[in-house]
């Protein structure tokens, strides 16, 4: 039968869909040919470890530089200054330390190993009909276009989100994209070379724990080293103290170098937090009153304190770009005008039946359903 | 291709087309249409409920907008600031944030939950109609990617004449 025919003919063409996994026309007949996880097909610079599960920025090596410093003054405190010390004063003192030490150590590999809220960028469907969208806005493409801004009032600001040519995608409020891991990350505070990694939505929390934990412990060898020197010196002099305890001489050193700048940050951070701000903005005065009367920062919630804690003790977002998950070949995408079906919705009612070559041999150009049964 | 006359093999078909089995055998995809995200009140995740032109001759108005309020109630949930989630960040920070290694966040729950959801809807409501949703977490939060699927079989079944005149009004 002439209908029998076309449907066996055209069941061989059709991808299947399932409703199990979201991405719609999967095939369970083509086997996945590729086994690769989305990371190793990840078009940003960004390099990945242990299989896709740790995550970092193409220059790691001023964080190598931070781990080594860290490990080195604490090393050298626990052991050359924590003995006297836990004999001369009090055992909690290495124990504090060694609490501080590894909180410190943990945030600082959480910072710089966790995806800091990159978005993925645009499938091309997706970027395919926002350049439709802004073709329509725009009007005659006789010349260069303007760039891509969309306006959008949030809680009574007007906030501009612009358009990311490399990502093609507008970029949500707060987003940035960071030139040097080449994404558009969300909620972008800076590009950090010292954790080796962006800081963003998703690690910007481990990051302020990061730099006040390390404030505190900065702090705390500093004095604990002096403490040490001070009461060695009673005993021997100051010389010889020195001479007996080298180590401690390199710790103060360090230390009182990198107080300054580490608790400078903490305090930094602390008032970015508690305004709800990130470190582009500030930088940018986006938000500052020197712009304006009215200008103000919708994000705010109002209070110094519901802004700590919705910066710190808000929910987790989960990461956007599944770097564990297997890259799928044969996502379906609508083909090309060549190939028949257009995604231009204001011509649809022309072009959706002219769907594929195999098609336009049964089907006329025209949607007429009654030519059609005419036709059988 | 729209046969309004029902022949031998479009019965069979016309009764199989409620499942979503049916639409892979007989449907091609026609067109996307991508619900945005709405930013007036902030970052939170949160879709516009406009009802996108291409969809009218495909579903009720009401349904679609049923299925945004739902997900948008969903996401405000996981990203609610209360009680809840700063026991979760206070625990989260005394154990180093280790706790997150056996521990699923509520997020992650609340995601779960999303995307039966969207199973849900699919089989119920929109397969039937020659639709399909993508989870938006597949598309970065960015937008919901709604498939609208152009039936070539010849299915003249009344539950698929929403999609039958759909294919008439184009």
């Amino acid at each position: 039968m002439h209908l029998g025919v076309s449907e066996s003919m055209r069941e061989c063409e059709y991808s299947q869909i399932s409703t199990r996994s979201s991405t719609p026309m999967e095939t369970p007949y083509k086997k996945k040919t590729s086994k690769k996880r989305k990371w190793e097909i990840f078009p940003g610079r960004n390099k990945f470890y242990c299989g896709g599960r740790i995550m970092m920025a193409k220059q790691t090596g001023v964080f190598y530089l931070t781990l080594v410093l860290i490990l080195v003054t604490c090393g050298l405190f626990f052991t050359f200054d924590c003995p006297f010390l836990a004999l001369q004063l009090t055992p909690v003192i290495p124990v504090i330390g060694g609490v501080l030490f590894l909180f410190v150590l943990g945030t600082l590999l959480r910072t710089s190993f966790s995806d800091p809220g990159v978005l993925p960028r645009a499938t091309p469907d997706e970027a395919a009909d926002l350049e439709r969208q802004i073709d329509v806005a725009n009007g005659s493409t006789g010349y260069r276009p303007p760039p891509r801004t969309k306006e959008v009032v949030i809680n009574g600001q007007t906030v501009k989100l612009k358009y990311c040519f490399t990502c093609k995608i507008f970029r949500p409020p707060r987003a940035s994209h960071c030139s040097l891991c080449d994404n558009c990350v969300d909620r972008f505070d800076h590009h950090c070379p010292w954790v080796g990694n962006c800081v963003g939505k998703r690690n910007y929390r481990f990051f302020y724990m990061f730099i006040l934990s390390l404030s505190f412990l900065t702090i705390f060898i500093f004095a604990f080293v002096i403490t040490h020197i001070i009461l060695r010196s009673h005993r021997n002099g100051f010389l010889n103290a020195l001479k007996d305890s080298p180590a401690s001489v390199l710790e103060v050193v360090v230390c009182f170098f990198s107080v300054w700048s580490i608790v400078g940050l903490s305090g930094f951070h602390t008032y970015l937090i508690s305004s709800n701000q990130t470190t582009n903005e500030d930088i940018k005065g986006s938000w500052s009153s020197k712009r304006g009367k009215d200008n103000y920062n919708p994000y705010s919630h109002g209070n110094i304190f519901t802004n700590c804690c919705a910066a710190l003790c808000g929910p987790l977002p989960p990461s956007l770009i599944d770097r564990r998950g297997f890259v799928q070949s044969d996502t379906p995408q609508l083909a090309p005008p060549t190939n028949g079906i257009t995604m231009y919705g204001a011509t649809q009612s022309q072009q959706s039946h002219m769907v594929s070559d195999t098609e336009t041999e049964r089907l006329p150009p025209h949607p007429s359903s009654s030519s059609r049964a005419a036709s059988q | 291709m729209q046969g309004l006359v029902p022949t031998a093999t479009d019965g069979n078909m016309a009764t199989e087309f409620h499942n979503l089995q049916e639409l892979r055998h007989s449907a091609s995809l026609a067109n996307k249409v991508f619900i945005q995200r709405d930013y007036t009140e902030g970052t939170t995740c949160k879709f516009q409920t406009k009802f996108p032109s291409e969809l009218e001759s495909r579903i009720e108005r009401t349904l679609f907008e049923d299925t945004v309020k739902t997900l948008n109630n969903y996401y405000a949930e996981a990203e609610k600031i209360g009680g809840q989630s700063y026991l979760e960040g206070c625990l989260a920070c005394a154990t180093a944030y280790l706790i997150f290694l056996c521990m699923e966040t509520r997020y992650e729950k609340v995601l779960k939950k999303i995307a039966k959801y969207i199973q849900e809807q699919n089989e119920k409501i929109y397969a039937p109609r020659g639709l399909l949703i993508t989870d938006p977490i597949e598309r970065g939060m960015r937008v919901i990617e709604i498939s609208i699927y152009e039936d070539r079989g010849s299915s003249g079944s009344s539950s698929g004449s929403s999609s039958v005149s759909g294919s008439t009004a184009r």
